[in-house]
C-alpha cells in the first residue's frame, strides 16, 4: 500500500505540470493557432519563476513567495508567448518556425542571464514548499494518503485549472468563440467576432500555463535549475493529442505519460517491475511510441481544430 | 531606375537572399543590444569577436568548417523534406541513430579493410538515419498523421533507443559514453590539417566538408533537374493538383522523408567519425544537430547549395561565439542571435512581398510564385 501511495504522489509531480501545459496548448490550438513553442515557455516562466524565489527566499515565507512565484511565471510566460501571437496571427508566418525560434531562444537567453548575473548557470533553491500532510484532509483514510500528503498546492492548482479550463471552453460565450475560431474562423468573423483578438486570448493563455506548467514542473523534482524543463513541452504537446483537444481526456494522458515517467525513475523499488529487469529507457519511451500508435488510429478523423495552424486572412475564401 | 536592375531586384534569387540578409542583420543587432546592455564597455570588442573570429587565424576557420559539416546535412536534410510541403523536426532523432550506427560499425566491424570501413559506417548511417525518416512518413502518408508531432515523437524514441543500444554494446563505462571507433574508421584529413591549423594545433576539419558539399550538389541535382525532384515540389505546392496530375504522393512523401533521415543520419556519421575525439555520451538531451538544421535550411531559403553556404555562416557565428569569451561574455549570445534570425526568416514571405512591391510594379504580377504552405499543418487538415 505505501508503494502505491508513493507512486501517485511522485506521478502527482509530473503529470500536474503535464496537465496544465497541456491545457494552455489546448487554448491556443482551439483557438486555431498551433504552440510548439511550449517547451520554450515552459523554460522561461521556470526561469523568471525560480529566479525570484532564490532572490526573495528567507524574506517570506514558503507558500506566498510560491504564490508570487507562479504569477511571475504566468507573467512572463505571456509576454513570450505574445511574440508568437503577432508572428502567427499579424505577420501570418509559419507557426512551426516562430515556435522553434522561441524553443532556441529559450534556454539560451535562460541561461545568458543566469551566467551574466550569477557566473553559473544554476539557480538553487530551498524546497520549503512541500506539504507533509493537509489538515483534516490529510487523515481521510485512502484519499489523504493519495492526494493530501506529500503535496503541493500546485497539484490543487492543477485541477483548479482543469475545472476552470473545462467551464470556460465550454460553458461560457468566450469559450464558444474560441472554438469557432479554431475551426471556421471566416464564419465566426462573418458573425461579428474578432479572429485575431481571439487568437491572440488564446495564445495569451496558453503563455500563462506554460509558464506555470514550467514552474511547477522544476519545484517538486530538482532544487536547482539549469535551463532545462526535459523535452516536457514536447511531452505536453503529445498528451494534448493523446487527449485529443479535450480537458478530461487530457487529464487521463496526463496521468498515463505521468506513470510512466514513474515508473522509469523508480521502477527499481517497485517489486514486481524490478524483477522484469527492463532497462530504464524502455518505460521512458513507452508514452511516445503509445503517442505515435494512438495518432496512427485516430488521425483519420482526427478531433484536431479544423483551421489550427493556418494563418486567418481576411480576404482569402 | 533601368528596368533590367528592377528585374534583377525583384527576381526569385535576390528577393530570397534580401529576406535571409534581412532576418540575419535583425538577428547580429539583437545580439549587439544584449551585449550593451550586460557589458557596455567591452560589447564591441565581443561584437567584433562573433564577426570576425572566424577569420582570425587558419585553426579558426578550420573549426567553422569542422562544426558546418554536421548542420549543412541536417539543413540539406530539413530543406528537401520542405520541398514537400513537410516539416522535418525529427532531424535530431535521425542524426542520433545515423550517429550511432556509424559508431557502432566503427567500432565492431574492423575487418573492414581500410576506406571500406568509414565507407561502409557512412552508409550504415544513412540507411539508419533513413529508416527513421520512413516512419514518420509513413504515418504521414497512409494514416495522416501530423509530420511535425511524430518526428517529435522519434527524436525521443531515438534519443532513448541510442541511449540503450550504447550502453549494451559500444559503451565505455569510464566516461559513459561510446568507445572510441577504430582509426580506419575515422574520416581522412585529405590533408586539410596541415592546411587549417595555428601552430602546432590542428583543427578539426576533415574530409566530411567535402562530402556535405558533394550532398548539397546531389540534392540540388534530385531536386532540379529530375522527374522525382518535379514530382515532389508539385506535392510541396499543392497536394491536390499533383494527386490530380497522377502524382503518386504518398510514394513521394514517403521517398521524401527518408532520403531527409538519410542526410541527418549522414550528418551524425560524420560529426562522430570526425576524429575529433567526439563521442555518443549517454544523456537525455536530444542532439542538437538536428535543430540547427532548422535555421541553416530556413536561411538558405531550401536551396541546397543556398543551404551549404548558410551551415558555413552559423557554424561561423559559433566559433565567433566561442571567441567571445575572451571578453567574459557567454556563448549562448550566438544562439539567441541564431534564434532571432529565425524569428524573422519565419516573416520571409512578408519581406518578399515589401521588395516587390517597391520594385516590380510594372512587372507582370502572373510571374509571383509563392508555396501554398511551407510548414506541413496547413496541408493536413
Amino acid at each position: 500500500m505505501d508503494t502505491i501511495y508513493f507512486l501517485v504522489q511522485q506521478m502527482m509531480y509530473f503529470s500536474i505540470p503535464l496537465l496544465v501545459v497541456a491545457l494552455g496548448g489546448m487554448f491556443s490550438e482551439r483557438s486555431g493557432v498551433t504552440n510548439i513553442a511550449l517547451e520554450g515557455i515552459m523554460i522561461i516562466g521556470a526561469f523568471t519563476g525560480i529566479l525570484f524565489i532564490n532572490m526573495f527566499q528567507g524574506m517570506l515565507p514558503g507558500q506566498p513567495i510560491l504564490i508570487l512565484a507562479i504569477i511571475i511565471a504566468a507573467a512572463t510566460g505571456i509576454i513570450v508567448s505574445l511574440t508568437h501571437a503577432f508572428a502567427s496571427i499579424n505577420m501570418k508566418a509559419d507557426q512551426v518556425i516562430s515556435g522553434t525560434a522561441i524553443n532556441m531562444f529559450a534556454p539560451a537567453f535562460a541561461i545568458y542571464v543566469a551566467r551574466m548575473i550569477r557566473t553559473v548557470q544554476q539557480i538553487p533553491f530551498v524546497n520549503q514548499f512541500r506539504i507533509e500532510k493537509v489538515p483534516v484532509l490529510g487523515d481521510i483514510p485512502l484519499l489523504g494518503g493519495l492526494f493530501f500528503r506529500n503535496a503541493y498546492i500546485t497539484t490543487y492548482l492543477g485541477f483548479a485549472i482543469l475545472i476552470i479550463s473545462w467551464v470556460v471552453l465550454y460553458k461560457t460565450r468566450f469559450g464558444l468563440r474560441l472554438r469557432a475560431c479554431g475551426e471556421h474562423p471566416q464564419a465566426a468573423d462573418s458573425v461579428g467576432i474578432n479572429v485575431y483578438k481571439m487568437r491572440y486570448i488564446g495564445v495569451a493563455i496558453s503563455g500563462a500555463l506554460a509558464g506555470i506548467g514550467g514552474l511547477i514542473f522544476v519545484i517538486p523534482t530538482s532544487t536547482n535549475f539549469n535551463a532545462t524543463v526535459a523535452g516536457y513541452g514536447f511531452l505536453a504537446l503529445a498528451v494534448l493529442i493523446f487527449g485529443q483537444w479535450n480537458p478530461f481526456k487530457i487529464l487521463l494522458a496526463a496521468f498515463f505519460f505521468g506513470l510512466m515517467k514513474t515508473i522509469a525513475s523508480a521502477y527499481s523499488g517497485i517489486p514486481v517491475l524490478s524483477a522484469l529487469d527492463i532497462p530504464n529507457e524502455v518505460y521512458k519511451m513507452i508514452p511516445y511510441i503509445a503517442t505515435l500508435i494512438v495518432l496512427a488510429f485516430t488521425s483519420k478523423n482526427s478531433q484536431a481544430p479544423k483551421a489550427e495552424g493556418i494563418p486567418y486572412d481576411k480576404g482569402s475564401r | 531606375m533601368n528596368i533590367s536592375i528592377k528585374r534583377f531586384l525583384s527576381s526569385e534569387g535576390v528577393a530570397n537572399f534580401a529576406s535571409s540578409l534581412m532576418a540575419i542583420i535583425i538577428g547580429l543587432l539583437v545580439g549587439l543590444l544584449i551585449l550593451l546592455v550586460s557589458n557596455p564597455r567591452q560589447a564591441l570588442n565581443g561584437f567584433g569577436a562573433i564577426l570576425f573570429g572566424g577569420f582570425t587565424d587558419m585553426k579558426n576557420l578550420g573549426q567553422v568548417f569542422y562544426f558546418a559539416t554536421p548542420i549543412i546535412l541536417t539543413g540539406l536534410s530539413v530543406g528537401f523534406a520542405n520541398k514537400a510541403g513537410q516539416f522535418n523536426i525529427g532531424a535530431s532523432g535521425q542524426f542520433i541513430v545515423g550517429a550511432f550506427a556509424a559508431v557502432y560499425v566503427g567500432v565492431k566491424w574492423t575487418f573492414l579493410p581500410g576506406a571500406l570501413h568509414w565507407g561502409v559506417a557512412l552508409i550504415m548511417a544513412m540507411l539508419a538515419g533513413a529508416l527513421w525518416g520512413l516512419i514518420p512518413g509513413i504515418l504521414k502518408a497512409f494514416y495522416n498523421v501530423n509530420v511535425v508531432i511524430s518526428c517529435i515523437m522519434m527524436n525521443y524514441i531515438g534519443m532513448y533507443l541510442v541511449n540503450v543500444l550504447v550502453t549494451n554494446t559500444v559503451f565505455d563505462s569510464l566516461k559513459n559514453q561510446s568507445q572510441r571507433v577504430a582509426s580506419t574508421a575515422v574520416i581522412p584529413k585529405m590533408g586539410l590539417d596541415n592546411i587549417f591549423r595555428a601552430g602546432n594545433s590542428p583543427s578539426s576539419v576533415n574530409a566530411g566538408i567535402f562530402i556535405a558539399i558533394i550532398a548539397g550538389i546531389i540534392i540540388y541535382i534530385i531536386v532540379e533537374k529530375t522527374q522525382f525532384g518535379f514530382e515532389l515540389k508539385a506535392c510541396g505546392l499543392n497536394p491536390d493538383a499533383s494527386k490530380y496530375a497522377g502524382i503518386n504522393s504518398h510514394r513521394t512523401i514517403i521517398i521524401s522523408m527518408m532520403i531527409a533521415g538519410a542526410l541527418s543520419g549522414l550528418g551524425g556519421a560524420l560529426l562522430y567519425l570526425a576524429g575529433s575525439g567526439k563521442s555518443i555520451e549517454v544523456l537525455d538531451v536530444l542532439a542538437p544537430e538536428g535543430f540547427n538544421g532548422i535555421p541553416v535550411a530556413l536561411l538558405g531559403q531550401g536551396n541546397p547549395i543556398g543551404i551549404i553556404f548558410a551551415g558555413i555562416f552559423v557554424a561561423y557565428l559559433t566559433v565567433g561565439g566561442f571567441n567571445m569569451q575572451l571578453f567574459n561574455f557567454v556563448p549562448q549570445v550566438t544562439e539567441i542571435i541564431i534564434a532571432v534570425i529565425i524569428y524573422f526568416s519565419a516573416f520571409a514571405l512578408l519581406f518578399k512581398d515589401f521588395i516587390r512591391s517597391h520594385y516590380a510594379k510594372d512587372e507582370d504580377k502572373l510571374t509571383k510564385t509563392r508555396p501554398v504552405s511551407q510548414g506541413s499543418l496547413g496541408g493536413d487538415k
